[in-house]
């Protein structure tokens, strides 16, 4: 190996570097073993925004569980929570019934959008600052860089044969790791229970089988995705990377290496002319300094995960050899093909593209904002018994047997009236409330199912079967729910 | 032996046959695929483990058993005992709760307490699916001869407490209170000629509103069934649930309401069977169901029940 200058220096601090990329085309083949990356810490914005962005998500990844929130006497009062016992869905203000899924697919669907509009207009934001295994891996290399030291020290201790020291600095990281990953696994379950009764439930040993087993499951991808497979979860394993090629285009601001200015790239001593050759020195630094271990100046790559440490790795060797910052910079490839040509580079946000993403993610959102503010706390559903269809009573009246199912999505237990609309003649009984009430208790937050039979005298049965609309109603709202359903005789058709 | 050691290749397939040969067809030699063989392998000698850990061998008298119990003396049916108990167990208050009310209010107290309700229908509904519903069918709809249980036509009385006490004897089974009717067969036993019988017939017919009077059935129909018929049907035809004679004045008719098949029960009597559930179930089981049996909609308060008995002389019973 060869990490010591070999050439006069360019500038003071300036060193080329032996890196190679991981995807170079001449080191490619079909089955390759894993090369191991060794990121070079760098210093500058985007590394900064990146520990601040670490430091919040990961801060609201933990702390969220113990968040309260009030939901009255009958709710559990945690801010976030998937209670699958009770399936219920809290997220603070929001309480969703587990008929009203579309809320999540609405999510789920303003998520991709987001995730399109923001690739449309940034490239891969979202790979290179707020994806988890970006988070987590970030956080892992930062452990082992404390322990084990930056790049070139964690090259050595690896090709050194093992020692007292080694073993302890690696038993250090691993351990350091995987506590991290435990944390990251019991962090997870506390969102699915009541996180302080969880938390001390199992320390005790009294927590739910379910929940050690996803504590141990959580633990172990963690530790293994973040810690060991890293950039090939990425590569081989994420489809994002793979889509992401139809949701950015030509004027999208991806991380970039601006050929134009860059090349004829070579090595520069000080002092020598800039006249007809790019600015690029060929140091390597940005390779060292990508996570992903690939070499940004080959161009857009499926591989790059756009976190722009190359950049802020790039501006820190300008500075030294007194070129202007942003060789490696956000821009557009469209803005190299138009400096190419001499032309103005221009940024454009308000594309086609943008603007249908902006406008879909604005329905979407919109619809489920409407959706929720116009959420209904009453709800009816009604099925008709058909085993039998009616029954003919001894005196020739028929009968149809129902099943009510009201939901109650109110903090506190209410009172519902129930009428019915359509033909008046029938006599109606519901089990389990007084012969003349047609009041209908529920208590808070439940769903309730009442019997319910409907009678027809004989006189009074002309048709096959009859329209008829159940309405319940809470008096002290106005609130009212309807389900229609029918009436059946033996009539013919 | 020599042969053996010389290797015949099929001209055809360029493949080494086995050097077996019928009728001219040679076998080639493709041996099994080595994982396959090795996959066998590991069955043979996990079914050897098997065999010592687990129940394997039968017809073994003496051996534990009358099989080979194996290491882990592990016994399927133990285990579905002790998930049935465990399931008693656990089901165990709200059967004690059920019981209670039942004692003390009846029906009114079962139907007047939410979660009792919930758990008798519940409960009720899963042992009339396991017990009931192959005759009286899932949503107890019956079925010619197999009363239907959703209305309000009961021939031995329908109150909570009757439709228990039908459940805990049956029908013509050999519980000492069991139900027992018996219509004659008239027609198999050569008690009333043919012509009678289809005068009868009419008569009873014509009684449930099912066809207009006829001639036959104005004189000698209404005569026979004075005389062999309203010991039990009573004068009328209304029946009486003490005895369990139907009433033949409403829509509802248990063995069919066609002609031929009124006819057919005047000539050979039917006799339709249940069985005592009290000799399997538990009684709080059964409470359950005759809860359930009387919620499907067709249950009579208590006090209907002894307003019928009240007038139980001059046979009126069910519905009105």
């Amino acid at each position: 190996m060869n990490l010591i200058d070999r050439r006069p220096k360019a500038a003071p601090g300036v060193t080329e570097i032996d890196a190679t990329p991981v995807n170079d085309a001449e080191v490619r083949e079909l089955y390759k073993k894993r090369e191991p990356i060794y990121p070079k810490l760098v210093k500058g914005p985007f590394r900064r925004f990146k520990w601040i962005f670490m430091a919040v998500a990961l801060g609201l990844y933990y702390v969220l569980p113990f968040v309260r929130w009030d939901r009255g006497p009958n709710a559990p009062d945690q801010a976030v929570l998937v209670d699958f016992a009770n399936a219920r869905f809290y997220f603070f203000f929001i309480e969703i019934w587990p008929q009203e899924v579309y809320y999540i697919t609405g999510l789920l669907i303003l998520a991709a959008l987001g995730l399109f509009l923001v690739t449309a207009l940034f490239g891969r934001v979202w790979c290179g600052y707020a994806c988890p295994q970006t988070v987590w891996t970030d956080l892992f290399i930062a452990v082992e860089r404390f322990f084990e030291g930056d790049r070139n020290k964690r090259i050595m201790l690896d090709r050194a044969p093992w020692s007292f020291d080694k073993a302890r600095k690696k038993i250090a990281k691993h351990a350091v790791w995987l506590v991290i990953a435990a944390a990251t696994g019991g962090a997870w379950i506390l969102y699915f229970h009541d996180a302080f009764d969880l938390l001390s439930d199992f320390f005790t040993g009294q927590a739910p089988l379910t929940a050690y087993l996803f504590f141990a499951m959580l633990t172990f991808t963690t530790y293994t995705l973040a810690g060991t497979m890293r950039e090939q979860v990425c590569t081989y394993m994420c489809p994002w990377p793979r889509i992401q090629a139809a949701m950015t285009d030509r004027e999208a601001l991806n991380v970039t290496y601006r050929v134009d200015r860059g090349e004829p790239r070579g090595p520069h001593k000080k002092g020598e002319s800039w006249e007809g050759r790019g600015d690029c020195i060929d140091c390597k630094a940005c390779v060292a300094a990508c996570p992903m271990g690939i070499d940004i100046r080959n161009g857009p790559q499926l591989e790059c995960i756009g976190c722009a440490l190359c950049i802020d790795a790039c501006n820190d060797i300008m500075d030294k050899v007194g070129r202007p910052r942003g060789l490696i910079a956000y821009d557009t490839d469209d803005n190299i093909d138009r400096r190419l040509k001499g032309e103005a580079p221009r940024y454009r946000f308000v594309r086609v593209r943008t603007l249908y993403y902006a406008i879909s993610f604005a329905i979407v959102a919109g619809v489920m904002l409407f959706g929720l503010m116009t959420r209904s706390t009453l709800e009816l559903n009604v099925t008709r018994d058909r085993n039998p269809n009616f029954v003919v009573l001894s005196d020739g009246s028929v009968r149809n047997g129902y099943t009510l199912k009201v939901l109650n999505k109110a903090g506190e237990p209410r009172e519902f009236a129930l009428r019915l609309e359509g033909d008046p003649a029938f006599e109606v009984r519901v089990l389990g409330t007084p012969q003349a009430s047609m009041m209908l208790p529920v208590d808070a937050d439940e769903t309730r199912d009442f019997r319910l039979f409907l009678t027809l005298p004989p006189e009074a049965i002309d048709r096959a079967s009859e329209d008829i609309t159940f309405v319940v109603e809470h008096p002290g709202t106005g609130e009212t729910a309807r389900a229609p359903a029918v009436f059946r005789t033996p009539l013919e058709r | 032996m020599a042969e053996h050691e010389k290797k015949d290749v099929d001209a055809h397939t360029g493949v080494e046959t086995t050097g077996h040969e019928w009728d001219g067809i040679k076998e080639l030699n493709n041996p099994l695929p080595r994982w396959w063989v090795w996959v066998f392998y590991a069955t043979v000698a996990w079914s050897v483990v098997y065999m010592i850990f687990m129940p394997a061998i039968p017809g073994l008298p003496g051996i534990g058993g009358e099989y080979t119990p194996g290491l882990r003396d592990h016994s399927e049916r133990a285990n579905v005992r002790e998930a049935l108990a465990d399931l008693q167990d656990s089901r165990g208050p709200m059967f004690e709760r059920l019981e209670q009310a039942a004692a003390e209010g009846g029906i009114t107290a079962i139907e007047a307490d939410p979660d009792l309700l919930g758990f008798a229908m519940a409960a009720g509904e899963s042992a009339f699916g396991d017990n009931c519903a192959t005759c009286h069918g899932a949503g107890g709809q019956g079925a010619i001869g197999y009363p239907n249980l959703n209305d309000d036509i009961w021939l031995w009385g329908g109150t909570f407490d009757e439709i228990r006490h039908t459940l805990q004897v049956g029908i013509r089974t050999d519980h000492p209170e069991t139900r027992y009717s018996q219509m004659p067969a008239y027609g198999r036993e050569n008690l009333l000629t043919n012509e009678e019988i289809e005068a009868v017939t009419d008569h009873v017919m014509a009684l449930g509103g099912l066809i207009e009077p006829t001639e036959a059935g104005r004189t000698t129909g209404a005569e026979v069934f004075e005389l062999q018929c309203s010991a039990c049907h009573g004068v009328d035809g209304r029946g009486d649930q003490s005895i369990g004679a139907p009433n033949l004045t409403d829509r509802y008719w248990l063995y069919g309401s066609a002609r031929e098949q009124v006819r057919n029960s005047v000539w050979r009597g039917p006799f339709g069977v249940m069985p005592n559930w009290g000799e399997r179930l538990d009684d709080a089981t059964i409470t359950a169901l005759a809860a359930y049996v009387y919620l499907l909609g067709g249950g009579q308060p208590d006090e209907f029940a002894e307003a019928a008995l009240m007038d139980r002389g001059t046979g009126g019973a069910a519905g009105e």
